[in-house]
């Protein structure tokens, strides 16, 4: 294979074939159960992925793998439910790849995932998340738990810590113990919290976040604290910008409640000022 | 003598032969008219068990076990057959001893597995589940006989509501208002389906002394050859004492005396 060759991957004679098994030494996957198959850890053969990856990530490597976190993520709980508000920007190096990415991911009617990170890690995991919570369902006759689905999802990245995936997320969402928010991210971290700010662009909506938040705000009062937050991040950050999109996480599961170009907002805001 | 396997992928491949390769093939197969004699047999093996007896109230839930006569020399702490699983959840069962150590042990480590991913304690059907699940994979692995035991499973989940179920060798299960295993199960089955009434459930005390009394119907009387425990919410599993149960079974004949006067005194 050509890619590999570049790569400098050498691979074992006779087992020419970059094939899914169960890590180092292995034919294939055994089909004990089914269980076990949808719990399976699939990693290339015959290579030790976390010794490797320094070569790419490194700055003077000839071949690079560049993750992309420039982003502006955020939620936060309050008296009527959570909000989430995201940017909507993916840039490559200094080039805009695109100003209206979907940063949300709909698990399911009442959770929802926000992207930071790698987009591919972000979106395959979340859609991994979302198998396992519907077969949780049908197991169980209930619906998942946020911590529970959160702690899914933090343990599933927890096996691949050191082997480069990126990925910052928020799992939101509406249980039997109330509004559920979640940090999750690839280094295996997972934190319970009402206040979170996620990406490049964090900081500067952590500021109009922290001065403006109140447990009992109102809905309209929230979904405009989300908002401005988000603008200024987009306002200041280089790598966050286009759309606003902001979710509201109720009792009944998450709406869409609006999409803003941060331009108008940027208008809209200077005009208050006056 | 050589042959060849097909695996997973579709390859073939040459197979030598292995010491292990005479017990690859189930030993629970299908007999010609659709029967699964080893689950059947393990089923035998349940009927030759101590008695089990399970009772749902609507605050609590009662497990009542027939001990066999201690020997003089045992010391009677190590015959429990009334075991934890979490505390809120609690099994006895009927057959092989040795078996159910195993699947008891699988149980708990299950509990605790369940409330590390989920962050939530497991409801008595998830465990009930469980242990039928495993239950059932011994009936269809190689090499492998199934696991000599019906159990019944009792407990409340974390929103209150009281459960009792039932397993067997098979890896079905089923919940039930009253059950149950082990020896004689037919005769105090019936008893239970006749004495088994909402007037009962509601009542702490009526929930026990049916228990009780179904047990009494093949047990010899007296708290000695019984294990009796009570499950209520929010509240651990409690064992009662012996003289706990001697004040109900003495109650419980008491009553039968004034039924049979009664009937004495119509004719």
């Amino acid at each position: 294979m050509a890619l590999a060759s570049v790569c400098g991957f050498d691979f074992k004679a006779g087992k020419s074939k970059l094939s899914l098994g169960f890590g180092e030494g292995f034919g294939g996957p055994s089909a004990v159960d089914a269980l076990a198959a949808s719990q399976s850890f699939t990693v290339p053969q015959g290579i030790d992925i976390s010794q490797n990856l320094a070569r790419f990530t490194d700055e003077k490597s000839d071949v690079k793998i560049h993750f992309d976190h420039g982003t502006t993520t955020l939620a936060f709980k309050f008296k009527d439910g959570v909000i989430v508000a995201v940017d909507s920007r993916a840039t490559a190096g200094p080039y805009i790849a695109s100003q209206t990415v979907k940063k949300v991911i709909e698990i399911n009617p009442y959770l929802l995932g926000t992207m930071a990170g790698g987009a591919a890690d972000c979106s395959f995991w979340e859609r991994v998340l979302a198998q396992q919570c519907r077969v949780y369902e049908l197991r169980n006759k209930t619906r998942i738990s946020v911590a529970a689905a959160s702690k899914l999802l933090a343990n599933i990245v927890y096996d691949y810590k050191g082997m480069g995936l990126s990925m910052g997320t928020m799992i939101v969402g509406w249980d039997k113990r109330g509004p559920g928010l979640y940090y999750v991210d690839s280094d295996g971290e997972r934190l319970d919290g009402s206040v979170f700010s996620v990406g490049s662009g964090s900081v500067y909506a952590y500021g109009v976040l922290d001065s403006g938040y109140k447990w009992d705000l109102a809905v309209d009062e929230a979904y405009d604290l989300g908002k401005r937050a988000i603008y200024h991040a987009t306002h200041r950050d280089a790598y966050s910008g286009g759309v606003v999109n902001l979710y509201h996480m109720r009792e009944t599961g998450w709406i869409k409640v609006s999409q803003t170009d941060v331009q108008e907002l940027h208008f809209k805001y200077k005009a208050e000022k006056k | 003598m050589r042959h060849h396997t097909i695996d997973i992928s579709g390859c073939l491949t040459p197979h030598k032969s292995k010491m292990s390769d005479r017990y690859d093939r189930a030993i629970t197969v299908f007999s010609p008219d659709g029967h699964l004699f080893q689950v059947e047999y393990a089923q035998e093996a349940v009927k030759k068990g101590s008695t089990a007896v399970g009772v749902r109230g609507d605050n609590l839930v009662v497990l009542g076990v027939e001990k066999k006569a201690v020997a003089k020399l045992q010391e009677e702490r190590t015959v429990r057959k009334i075991a934890l699983l979490d505390e809120h959840v609690a099994l006895a069962f009927a057959g092989l001893t040795a078996d159910a150590r195993i699947l008891i042990n699988r149980a708990r480590i299950e509990c605790q597995s369940h409330k590390l991913t989920v962050e939530d304690p497991v409801t008595v059907e998830y465990i009930t589940r469980h242990i039928a699940q495993l239950k059932q994979k011994y009936t269809q692995s190689n090499g492998r006989r199934p696991f000599g035991l019906s159990s019944l499973i009792i407990g409340f989940d974390f929103d209150g509501t009281p459960h009792l179920y039932q397993t067997d060798p098979s890896g079905t299960y089923h919940e039930w208002k009253a059950n149950t295993i082990g020896r004689s199960a037919k005769t105090v089955r019936e008893f239970l389906e006749k004495h088994y009434t909402d007037e009962v459930a509601v009542s702490d005390t009526e929930t026990i002394k049916l228990a009780l009394k179904a047990l009494l119907e093949v047990v010899q009387s007296g708290a000695k050859n019984m294990e009796v425990a009570v499950m209520r919410r929010g509240k651990p599993l409690q064992m009662l004492e012996s003289e706990e149960i001697e004040k109900y079974i003495t109650e419980i004949e008491k009553e039968r005396e004034e039924e049979a006067e009664k009937k004495k005194q119509k004719k």
